[in-house]
């Protein structure tokens, strides 16, 4: 038995300081394994086979042949898969995405609809065998075509209220001296993580024990005990490295499809969805028609502020991607209304992706504002700080904190905005036209109730164990710098493990509110032992292990606008031959709370900004209207921002702690994105003259767009 | 008599050799990860699309999931569990680990072999698509961060962490540069 000591707490604090990622090393060598790396014996590998109509119901399959072929074992369809319970309510509030539920009855309700698994002995197998697989379908007329003019538009409710008004509208458009009245369109945009997803799942001693690749074990956990009827405590799912999530990894169909026929076959079987399949069953952001109309006073002052979005969901769950929402946390006016609306089209469920609402909202508000600020002849910058508000502007609320015309200041300081002509299409440098950018950024900072479990270890160490997940947001890390501020140790007497439901209810990763949520945890169980341990506890060979829960106090927060703000900043380069546009830097400057490790968070910030770039220049799912079906579905079809894309990004921020939380924190996970496009945007208008309003600007848009330069 | 539908091979990987039965229709992907347990090189898209699957092959980048696994006997398999120098770190991953060239890590084998072959390919002149001077007796162009990015350019990374890439990149190339100028 030891007696374990702590150190007197010093201005050396580990939060702060940088930290390369603990799990690095094993990153860099391949050592670490992602759930499709994980080894069992016996494992049976699962195809899944999708739907090739986007509407109607499956008439038969002829399975025997199939069955018939070398080293398969199964084929489940929906006569005789394992019955499911749909009707339950998930951990986040909804109920299961119904592309999860696989297998149930014989209505295709979007094309690639999951309609069979096929299990064989290997990989090679099971892929011919769905492949060879014939479905008879009763196709029925589809209707897949969006546009914010639909007749099927209808307001819809999701974690916020669909429509806010104050004041009168159309009054205060009519007595405004300048008016701005355009439309902006964003498409639909896939996750596209660099790991596809991928589970396995087998039964142990009575358990269900399943290998997973998610943003929430316990998540998972709790929808696979639900959905298969059976206790929670008999579900273990793990999850130690995540390839990449921003939204799209929770309960979907390969976990279930996995279940199913572990369950039928009684021995593993992994489920891996293909990189043109999850393009039709990981989720994805639905494309938005947004109206924006802004009435202002010659000084820029707002008498109006009309934001409305719509988006699509399919015709089997409801979801809104709540554009409109970030007007109403950004600028105040005296009449203000803003709407999300929804249209129900044979397609597949869209889903949060990184930045719900704020990314596609953002993009249209923010360059709404730099179209206000043209025709105010404002800087833009000075515009937003004309127009920021003293308090939530539905709401009425309180801020929290608000920095966002610090980090104006200090982005426009450093990006040299000071020097520049507000006069679009003037500077020339051989075939490039070129121009600057800027628009606000925001994400709500938020926390959720979670567990953890810190062991003071009879060597010296601590054990900290909590269901996070790390899908390269560096959490592990900072949850190890948290854990050893609040233990008082070093970070090398501190080992965290995340991501296995066996360690209790957490927060998901997602929201930026993931970090936020287990350092909560984890500060107030590291800062109870802390006091044990300081009264000379004795640690015997077992440790000594405190657990917390921090559902009452973030139940006690106070309410309040809790948001974090930023500062984009662009750079455009215009090709007058090609359209092409390069982004040839950029900076961010944020507020976004205390932020823990500035290594980890650094890329974090780029990486969103680069979503950014990738959003405003590049991503496109484009949908055959005939078929309703993609164009294109993998990565050639569908590009994402790669190195020759990327130029100067730099992100920094300023001192924001955020007062109410054990920590400081508010999140990172999404700011980064958030007016990114919408600076770009800008900046390809300064840079031509031009306002592009539909993402992506490519380059067939630019070139017949032409330049107001050219034309003058 | 049925026509065989797999065949006994020995592949050399990482300087070991490794001898297995494999079905025809098994991409060297699948042989590392399914058969020989080298889960390292990862699965991105299976039609080589992201460079997560990025291999060497007798010294060369090659797309694993493009390459049947019938088809790499006889050649010398470099994957990322055979880059470092048994516990020393290639400069590349040290390079990625200190600079943060990587955000989920799943890209990051791939990114790891495609650099070390990338900086080898530059030091042997080859140019690339931005190379101003493409002539063979200009000698290697200057590695400046356009060239990295351009050469990169075939390996994906969704988290977004190509700016610390390219860093990497250049510092490893840089201090192989000082190794091979210290040796001379």
């Amino acid at each position: 038995m030891t007696t374990a000591t702590t150190r007197t707490p010093t201005a050396q604090r580990a939060v702060g300081t940088a930290h390369t990622r603990v799990e690095g090393r094993d990153k860099v060598t391949g050592a670490a394994r992602y759930a499709g790396d994980i080894p069992f014996a016996e494992l049976a590998h699962g195809w899944l086979v999708l739907s090739s109509v986007a509407r109607g119901r499956i008439r038969s399959l002829e399975t025997a042949p199939v069955l018939g072929m070398p080293g398969v074992l199964a084929v489940l369809h929906h006569e005789n898969a394992p019955r499911v319970d749909s009707d339950h309510i998930g951990l986040l509030g909804v109920p299961p995405e119904p592309t999860s539920v696989v297998f149930q009855h014989d209505r295709v309700p979007h094309m690639g609809w999951p309609v069979a698994l096929v299990v064989a002995e290997t990989s090679e197998q099971a892929r011919e065998a769905a492949e060879a697989l014939v479905v008879h379908y009763e196709s029925e007329p589809h209707d897949v075509a969006f546009s914010g003019g639909h007749p099927d538009v209808y307001a819809l409710d999701g974690h916020m209220p669909a429509v806010t008004e104050k004041g009168d509208l159309e009054a205060e458009l009519a007595a405004s001296a300048v008016v701005v009245d355009e439309e902006y369109t964003t498409p639909e945009e896939h996750h596209s993580p660099m790991e596809p997803h991928a589970a396995a799942a087998r039964w142990d001693g009575g358990r269900l024990e399943v290998v997973d690749s998610n943003q929430g074990s316990t998540w998972v956990a709790d929808g696979l005990a639900k959905l298969f009827s059976l206790d929670p405590e008999s579900v273990r799912v793990r999850s130690e490295h995540v390839g990449g999530g921003f939204g799209s990894k929770g309960v979907r169909a390969h976990q279930v499809a996995a279940v199913m026929a572990a369950t039928v076959l009684q021995r593993p079987v992994r489920v891996v969805l293909t990189r043109r399949q999850m393009f039709a069953l990981a989720g994805y952001r639905s494309p938005t028609a947004q109206r924006i109309r802004l009435g202002a006073d010659a000084d820029g002052r707002l008498r109006a502020l009309d934001h409305r979005s719509v988006n699509l969901t399919s015709t089997v769950h409801e979801f809104v991607e709540p554009s409109a929402g970030v007007a109403r946390v950004m600028y105040d006016a005296d009449a203000h209304h803003t709407a999300n609306r929804v249209v129900r089209l044979d397609v597949p469920t869209p889903t949060w992706m990184r930045a719900p609402g704020e990314a596609p909202g953002s993009f249209a508000l923010e360059a709404a504002l730099d179209e206000l600020a043209e025709k105010c002849g404002i800087d833009p910058i000075e515009l937003r700080a004309r127009n920021e508000p003293e308090r939530g502007p539905v709401s009425g609320r309180p801020f929290s904190s608000r920095n966002l015309l610090a980090c104006f200041r200090e982005g426009a300081r450093r990006f040299g905005w000071a020097d520049r002509d507000p006069r679009p299409g003037l500077r020339r440098e051989g075939r490039w036209l070129l121009g600057t950018g800027t628009a606000a950024a925001s994400f709500p900072a938020g926390a959720g109730p979670s567990t953890a479990v810190v062991t003071a270890e009879a060597d010296g160490t601590f054990t900290v164990r909590i269901a996070a997940a790390d899908l390269g947001t560096g959490a592990r890390t900072a949850l190890t710098l948290v854990a050893a501020d609040a233990l008082e140790v070093t970070t090398d007497r501190v080992r965290v493990r995340i991501g296995d439901s066996d360690f209790g209810p957490a927060m998901i990763a997602g929201g930026s509110m993931g970090t936020r949520s287990w350092a909560w945890a984890i500060t107030a169980a590291a800062g109870e032992l802390r006091e044990r341990l300081a009264l000379g506890a004795a640690v015997p060979p077992e440790g000594i292990t405190v657990r917390s829960d921090t559902t009452a106090a973030i139940g006690a927060l106070a309410q309040k606008e809790r948001h974090s703000f930023g500062a984009q900043f662009a750079e455009v380069a215009v090709d007058v031959a090609t359209g092409e546009v390069r982004v040839r830097r950029m900076l961010g400057v944020f507020a976004a709370g205390r932020i823990v490790n500035p290594l980890t968070a650094r890329s974090q910030f780029v990486g969103g900004m680069i979503w950014g770039v990738s959003m405003a220049l590049h991503e496109e799912a484009v949908r055959d209207l005939a078929s309703g079906g993609h164009v294109g579905a993998d990565l050639a079809g569908y590009h994402v921002a790669t190195h020759a894309d990327v130029q100067r990004i730099e992100a920094d921020w300023i001192d924001d702690p955020d007062p109410d939380d054990p920590v400081g924190i508010k999140g990172i996970g999404e700011i980064g994105i958030v007016g990114a496009a919408a600076a770009i945007a800008n900046a390809v208008w300064h840079a031509t003259g031009v306002r592009h309003r539909s993402l992506p600007i490519r380059p067939d848009r630019v070139l017949p767009a032409g330049t107001g330069a050219l034309r003058a | 008599m049925a026509p065989s539908t797999s065949s006994a091979i020995t592949l050399n990987i990482n300087g070991e050799k490794f001898t297995l039965t494999v079905d025809h229709r098994t991409t060297l992907l699948d042989a590392l990860r399914e058969r020989l347990d080298l889960t390292g090189t990862k699965k991105g898209c299976d039609q080589g699309q992201c460079g997560a699957c990025t291999v060497l092959l007798d010294g060369r980048r090659a797309v694993s999931c493009l390459q049947l696994a019938v088809a790499a006997e006889g050649r010398e398999i470099t994957t990322i569990e055979g880059v470092a120098e048994g516990e020393r770190l290639h400069p590349v991953q040290q390079a990625f680990l200190d600079l943060d060239g990587f955000q989920c890590g799943y890209c990051t084998p791939g990114q790891i072999c495609s650099a070390v072959a990338v900086i080898q390919e530059h030091a042997a002149g080859w140019p690339s698509a931005v190379t101003d001077d493409v002539r063979p007796e200009a000698g290697p162009p200057p590695l400046t961060d356009d060239e990295i990015r351009e050469r990169m350019s075939g390996n994906l990374c969704r988290c977004g962490a190509y700016v610390s890439i390219v860093q990497a990149v250049a510092r490893a190339a840089a201090s192989e540069e000082q190794d091979k100028g210290a040796a001379a």
